[in-house]
């Protein structure tokens, strides 16, 4: 197959998930949107990697997979406590550095 | 030695100004103590000149180097020829019989011992102004005096009239003393120094037209201190001061600096004949001037400072006719200064017995009640109105013989000038006497209603005003006999005699005869008649030489009126515009920043978008790079 | 090694500021005498200064020199030294702050019956650290020969000036507490934002002179002497565009510290809401900054924009000297007053640097100095006056004389000397300028003439106003000048009387480096145009 299809495929999903960030309100699923982008250039990475006969792509990858875990982790937390103490999770709520 | 003759006055004024209220009961003693030093070593250096031959009576003394830099050369260092010294004995003499009466004038003032520190600050600037043997010391003294007349005028200064004629008198003052900064920079730049020697000695190569800017800067300088033509304004305000302060620096001393000024420049006007037309003009403007005010005024003082005034023009004239009018200039400013000084003593005396009212038209029938004041005050009257063989008549004469001398339709004007001058005189001096001493008396209970009950002098004040009397009547005759004075100062100022149309005898005879007609006049109008205590009407000419002759006024509109509309409308710009550009840029940056404000608006979304927008933005403009 | 003298004398007060700031809150007083300890060693070290300067005719432009490695890559050095103009501030400098410290003793003490919250702050110790900060800072610019170091301490010196300003006026006032705190951050917002947009301008044009000679020589550098030495042997050559943008960029910087007008706006605010000592530090002692580093750096490094220049400032200068006087005639507030007529005073400096006649110089370096001690004697009489009436409106004062002679009278011989009245100091440096400018350029010299009676008008006025006529009603009981006061008010009357009758020893320090900066412009004086050197002088 060829391979410029996945690129096709990254910045199609890569769109998606920048629509998603600017329109959604919900954090979540903003916060989903992200991991979205993320994944795109991981795939784009790994894409060239392949295209190019090299393994960097692939090592560069790994890393952004680690990354990603980190956010989520850091994110999804802040996320909670803000749900907590405003009992929604809306991203536009959260407009001033403080509670 | 010179040095000393500064040093005394200076170092008592220091004493009584830093000494504080311990002084208070001795202060007078030690300000007359070191006035009187000065006038024992200024009799010590003038034996000591006569035992010279007459061109070599000049002592230097150079004390140190003031202010070198580069070229600029000032030193302080002192000159004393017969020029100086004549000035030193005038001062010095005189200056010690005011501080004399001052004794006895100031007795009642609580302040009495820093109006001997004044006294003393003067005498050692005006002793300054004298011996200083180049123009920037020179200067350093005319201003020292200005600032002892200022403390001075303004001695009372919780009388805000005072306080006023202070300040007014030093600012228009500090007017002429921009003529003297100008005249001193005019020389360094053309000789490359300004003491005497050299400048004199280099005027014979510089151009006419330096020397005339030179000449009239110092006529400036002259017309500030010595109150003529245009600056004379601040004379008669400035007799706010004490009565003795009157006396001494506006009248004998300090007011005849500007004359010293000219004749000590003399080689230079002599090469600048505009120059000198400009001083004769001056001096025969001012001299009717201040005789047209003397004659309108009620008030004695004042009326004596328009006689002042005039009589100094009669100097300024004389000095401007050149050499042949300078010894004759300095001797009638030396006999001036005694009988001047004389006047008023005894109208401070008159005044000292009148609570302190100073208006003739309360005077009045004060011969008997005053009778050593009468007597030296009458002595000194008969010598400025030119009485046969009193001093003004020898020295009135000699100027107005002069200004014959000088020659052609000129001469004829200036002569004649002088003599309406010498009329004016006559009619002025008798009006006050009239009014001061003879008639009835007029005055009456003040707003408190004490009544003054006229009285003689102590003799501390009696004494100065009779060695004074003495001086008016004999100063004239033994100047004249054999002609000492001019042999005295002509090595100095050089003399000329000019081919006059008229004969001593003629002149004298002319001045005489204009003098008895003046006395007659005012004998009219004041002796004759009783004297009203509140002043007439008055025609136009009298209500205008009453008010100054509206210099006030005209001052008033061109420089004061304007001065204070050109500060308000810079204030005002100041605060509007320079200022109101600055603040103008701070409000368009405020207001800018109050507008990209709005930008951050807190909404993650919106920096997302601006952030997606500036990723596209860079991309394409990577892209068009590309592409180009 | 010898001892470096010059970092001494800056470290002295740097090291008493600290230790100054650090004195518990309790010790208030312990603080004030330390300052002024500080502040005494100080002068003893500058008297050092003056002492071992050379001023010899062999003897080195610059001396007493140090000279360490900085910032290699950029060739930044630590470099110090003094020429004759240098080691005369630095005297000034020294001599000036004991005075403002001893007249500022409580103006910022603790108001009494303040809210405990505030009672852990140390404003009196901050207020006296900060005094020693600035005289550190100004001494190092004074003494600074790296032009990147002479920057640097240009612009550190704003911040401890700033909280100066902002953080201390007088008590109270006709606004009320909070709308005089209100005006007092305005002016030191003011005052900073003014200064640092000229630090800013001349930033760019250090740099640009670095890019210059880092250009053109092996290695770039910001030393003066290496600049000075490479302009002479020709191996550094500005272009006629260059130097000018880089002289503009240095003189607007100093122009607005001078302040010439129209760049002056800020001094006014400043004097009017700082206390009277600090009011001194600026007028007297920061803005010379302004006026000797145009002498030191604008003549020395960009002669021909000098010369290029000098039109226009003269023009700049009269404007100031007139502008400055009659502005000053006009306001209703003594410490604005005094303020409008610094302006005016410095544009007699300013004629004097660009007159460029060594008369003209001597004199401006000369009036530098006697300018700082006259309105130190003027502005801090005026300050114990506000003091205790708690008004700065002349209006509210008259017949003081009577019932506070000594006080009137130190304010009058204060005022005198800011009229340059012959005999007190402001009056030979006055005329120097006259001379030197009158000698160049006669038309300028002649209205500068005039601003001579304009001062005496505005400085009579004001002691018309205050201090004569009938007493005013609340002043029958006005205390007379205190001991701590005369003590503060005497030496400096005393210094402008020397200084008036004595300024050679002065002038024998300034004279040669005033010969060193006018043969950098290649300007000699003008030649009188009949030589009478030949007659002999009277003996």
């Amino acid at each position: 197959m060829n391979p410029e299809n996945y690129l096709y495929l990254a910045a199609l999903l890569f769109t998606l998930g920048a629509c998603g960030v600017l329109l959604r309100r919900n954090a979540i699923v903003v916060f989903m949107c992200i991991e979205l982008m993320l994944n795109a250039a991981n795939l784009l990475l790994v894409t060239f990697s392949r295209m190019h006969g090299n393994l960097e792509g692939q090592i560069m990858a790994f890393f952004v997979m680690v990354v990603a875990a980190a956010e989520v982790v850091v994110g999804l937390a802040i996320i909670v406590m803000v749900y907590r103490s405003r009992h929604s999770a809306s991203v536009d709520d959260a407009s001033l550095m403080k509670l | 030695m010179i040095g000393l003759l500064v040093a005394a006055p200076l170092l008592g004024a220091a004493l009584l100004l830093l000494g504080g209220r311990r002084l208070d009961r001795v202060g007078h003693w030690l300000g007359l103590a070191a006035s009187a030093a000065s006038l024992v070593f200024a009799l010590v250096l003038f034996t000591d000149l006569l035992g010279k031959d007459g061109e070599e009576r000049s002592l230097h003394q150079h004390l140190f180097s003031w202010v070198p830099v580069a070229d600029f050369r000032a030193d302080v260092a002192f000159q004393l020829d017969q020029l100086s010294m004549t000035f030193v004995l005038l001062i010095t003499s005189v200056g010690t019989l005011i501080h004399l009466y001052s004794v006895g004038y100031m007795e009642h003032d609580e302040r009495r011992r820093r109006f001997f520190g004044y006294l003393n600050l003067f005498l050692a600037a005006m002793l300054l102004l004298v011996l200083a043997d180049n123009y920037l010391l020179l200067y350093v003294g005319w201003e020292g005096v200005g600032l002892a007349s200022y403390l001075l005028i303004g001695f009372w200064q919780h009388k805000p009239s005072a306080a006023t004629a202070a300040k007014k008198a030093f600012v228009v003052n500090r007017v002429g003393d921009v003529g003297l900064s100008l005249a001193i920079l005019l020389m360094f730049t053309t000789f490359g120094s300004f003491s005497f020697t050299h400048v004199f000695a280099g005027v014979d190569g510089a151009s006419e037209a330096t020397l005339t800017g030179i000449g009239l800067m110092l006529l400036l300088a002259a017309c500030g201190k010595s109150a003529q033509v245009p600056l004379q304004s601040w004379l008669g305000d400035a007799m706010e001061g004490p009565t003795p302060v009157s006396a001494l620096i506006h009248a004998a001393t300090m007011v005849t600096a500007g004359v010293y000024l000219v004749t000590r420049s003399g080689v230079v006007f002599d090469a600048a004949p505009d120059a000198q037309t400009v001083v004769i003009t001056v001096g025969a403007v001012t001299l009717l001037f201040g005789a047209i005010v003397g004659c309108a005024k009620d008030d004695i003082k004042k009326a004596l400072a328009g006689s002042t005034m005039s009589q100094i023009g009669y100097m300024m004239l004389a000095a401007g006719l050149g050499p042949l009018g300078y010894v004759f200039a300095i001797m009638h400013l030396v006999t001036h200064g005694f009988f001047k000084a004389g006047l008023f003593l005894g109208a401070g005396s008159v005044m000292h017995g009148m609570n302190d009212e100073v208006d003739m038209r309360r005077y009045g029938g004060l011969r008997k009640h005053m009778p050593i004041t009468f007597a030296t005050f009458g002595l000194a009257y008969l010598a400025i109105i030119g009485f046969p063989y009193l001093s003004g008549f020898f020295s009135k004469d000699e100027i107005i013989y002069a200004g014959f001398a000088k020659g052609g339709n000129e001469g004829w004007l200036l002569g004649g000038v002088m003599l309406l001058g010498a009329a004016l005189t006559a009619y002025y001096m008798t009006r006050i006497m009239l009014m001061t001493f003879f008639g009835e008396k007029r005055w009456q209970p003040d707003e408190a209603g004490h009544e003054p009950h006229p009285h003689e002098s102590p003799l501390v004040m009696t004494v100065p005003m009779l060695i004074l009397a003495v001086g008016s009547v004999a100063a004239g005759f033994v100047f004249d006999s054999g002609e000492r004075f001019v042999k005295w100062l002509e090595p100095v100022t050089g003399l000329a005699h000019g081919d006059s149309p008229v004969s001593h005898g003629e002149v004298s005879i002319a001045a005489t005869v204009v003098m008895l007609l003046g006395v007659g006049g005012a004998y009219l109008q004041y002796g004759r008649r009783e004297v009203p205590a509140v002043a007439p009407a008055g025609r136009l000419l009298t209500r205008a030489a009453r008010r100054d002759l509206l210099q006030d006024d005209f001052n008033h509109v061109a420089f004061v009126q304007t001065g204070n509309y050109l500060t308000r409308g810079l204030v005002y710009l100041d605060h509007k515009l320079v200022d109101g550009m600055v603040n103008g840029t701070a409000a368009a940056f405020g207001g800018l920043s109050g507008r990209l404000r709005r930008v951050q608006n807190g909404f993650a979304r919106s920096y997302a978008v601006s952030m997606f927008g500036g990723t596209a933005l860079l991309v394409a403009a990577t892209l068009l790079m590309r592409a180009v | 090694m010898s001892f470096p003298l010059l970092t001494a004398t800056a470290a002295v007060p740097a090291i008493g500021a600290v230790a100054t700031a650090a004195v518990p809150a309790a010790r208030r007083t312990g603080a004030k005498w330390l300052a002024l300890a500080f502040s005494l060693v100080t002068v003893g070290f500058a008297a050092a200064v003056l002492l071992r300067f050379d001023t010899g005719s062999g003897a080195d432009r610059f001396q007493l020199t140090e000279s360490h490695s900085w910032i290699e890559d950029f060739g930044v050095r630590y470099e110090l030294g003094v020429d004759g103009i240098g080691a005369t501030m630095i005297a000034l400098t020294a001599v000036l702050v004991p005075f403002l410290i001893g007249a500022g003793w409580n103006d910022a003490d603790p108001v009494e019956g303040e809210p405990q919250a505030t009672r852990r702050w140390r404003p009196t110790q901050g207020f006296f650290a900060l005094i020693l900060m600035v005289e550190a800072m100004v001494v190092l610019s004074f003494a600074a020969t790296d032009v990147f170091l002479f920057y640097l301490f240009f612009e550190a010196m704003l911040i401890p000036m700033y909280f100066l300003i902002g953080g201390f006026g007088d008590r109270a006032g006709e606004q009320g507490e909070e709308g005089q705190a209100r005006q007092r951050s305005y002016a030191a917002v003011k005052f900073l934002l003014y200064n640092l947009v000229g630090g800013l301008v001349m930033l760019a044009a250090v740099i640009g002179l670095y890019a210059q000679t880092a250009d053109q020589l092996d290695a770039g550098t910001f030393s003066l002497q290496a600049i000075l030495e490479a302009r002479a042997s020709g191996d550094l050559d500005f272009s006629t565009g260059v130097e000018r943008w880089l002289f503009l960029g240095f003189f607007f910087a100093f122009a607005i510290k001078a302040p010439l007008w129209p760049l002056h706006t800020w001094l006014p605010n400043a004097m009017g809401e700082a206390t009277a000592p600090v009011a001194v530090l600026i007028t007297a002692i920061v803005d010379k900054v302004g006026t000797f580093a145009m002498l030191r750096f604008c003549l020395g490094l960009f002669p021909e924009a000098s010369d290029w220049a000098t039109p226009v400032i003269l023009v700049l200068s009269l404007v100031s000297i007139l502008y400055g006087a009659l502005v000053a005639l006009g306001q209703r507030d003594m410490k604005r007053l005094i303020a409008y007529a610094s302006i005016s005073h410095f544009g007699f400096i300013v004629l004097g640097v660009f007159a460029m006649t060594s008369q003209g110089q001597g004199g401006a370096t000369l009036y530098m100095i006697n300018h700082g001690i006259a309105t130190a004697a003027l502005l801090l009489v005026a300050g114990f006056l506000i003091a205790r009436r708690g008004s700065r409106l002349i209006g509210d004062y008259g017949g003081v004389q009577k019932t506070a002679p000594v006080l009137a009278g130190t304010f009058l011989v204060g005022g005198l000397a800011t009229l340059s009245l012959p005999g007190t100091g402001p009056f030979v440096s006055e005329f120097l300028v006259l001379v030197g400018t009158f000698s160049r350029h006669q038309a300028v010299g002649i209205i500068a003439c005039t601003g001579i009676v304009l001062a005496a008008l505005y400085v009579l006025v004001l002691y018309q106003r205050t201090m004569t006529g009938p007493v005013r009603a609340g002043l029958e009981k006005l205390p007379d000048l205190r001991v701590r006061e005369l003590a503060v008010v005497t030496p400096l009357i005393g210094l402008l009387l020397f200084l008036g009758v004595y300024p050679k020893p002065l002038t024998e320090i300034v004279n040669p480096a005033v010969e060193h900066t006018l043969s950098d412009v290649h300007q000699t004086d003008p030649e009188p145009q009949i030589d009478v050197s030949e007659v002999e002088a009277a003996e």
